[in-house]
């Protein structure tokens, strides 16, 4: 995934091209509905789009306790999404993000190869368990 | 002088045994501390949410600093606590 350090112009050239892997979490205020959540994410993921960078999963964790209060709510609609962008398109979905007032907090993790591997086994384990009771079920 | 065979103890004195430390992720084969799993951090962390050390732990310096990569991470998103009482 890492572009060449050898020589410079390759370097450059690589960077202009070659996509990186992120994550971003997000929380939104409890208090939107959920037609209103669904535009928020498809907002941000039409972004990515745009923006040349490609959606490689996004996942809802629903509505979850905080840890401690933000802006003085103690909920919020937790969103992931997982996406390959330019690295210099990570500047702009921040503003984006910081200008939103729905969202009360976010942040953005580049992947390395063994959180690529780490994602994808997760994903698998994910999808795994409703398929899995279903047969249970069968079975009994 | 007092031999050591001379003295007799109430309570025969109990010899721990000395259990060796290991580093979970290099025995498991992690490789990657996820900052989205909130429980499984939670081992790494004292009742106040404060991030116990590696001589207590045992992890390796290497995962120990992703650890507490991961533990700021998982803070940052309100999924730990910055400070509390009665985590566990």
């Amino acid at each position: 995934m890492q572009p060449f350090r050898k020589d410079r112009k390759g370097f450059i050239f690589k960077s202009n091209n070659m996509l990186k892997q992120y994550e971003t979490v997000f929380i939104a205020t409890p208090v939107l509905s959920d037609s209103q959540m669904k535009e928020a994410v498809a907002k941000y993921t039409d972004l990515i789009k745009e923006n040349g960078g490609e959606i490689v999963c996004d996942e809802d964790w629903g509505l979850k306790k905080l840890a401690y209060p933000i802006q003085k709510k103690t909920t919020g609609f937790y969103h992931l999404i997982e996406f390959k962008a330019n690295p210099e398109f990570i500047a702009k979905l921040e503003i984006n993000f910081k200008r939103d007032e729905r969202i009360i907090r976010f942040q953005t993790v580049s992947m390395d190869k063994h959180a690529i591997a780490y994602a994808e086994r997760r994903r698998a384990k994910l999808n795994e368990p409703k398929a899995a009771p279903a047969e249970a079920a069968v079975n009994e | 002088m007092v031999q050591r065979d001379d003295i007799r103890f109430l309570n025969p004195p109990t010899v721990d045994v000395k259990r060796k430390k290991y580093c979970r992720f290099k025995k498991a084969g992690i490789k990657y501390v996820d900052y989205k799993d909130a429980e499984f951090l939670k081992k790494f962390l004292n009742e106040q949410g404060k991030i116990l050390p590696r001589r207590i732990t045992g992890t390796s310096l290497k995962f120990q600093r992703k650890v507490a990569q991961a533990i700021k991470r998982a803070r940052h998103i309100a999924l730990l606590p910055y400070v509390t009482d009665l985590l566990k």
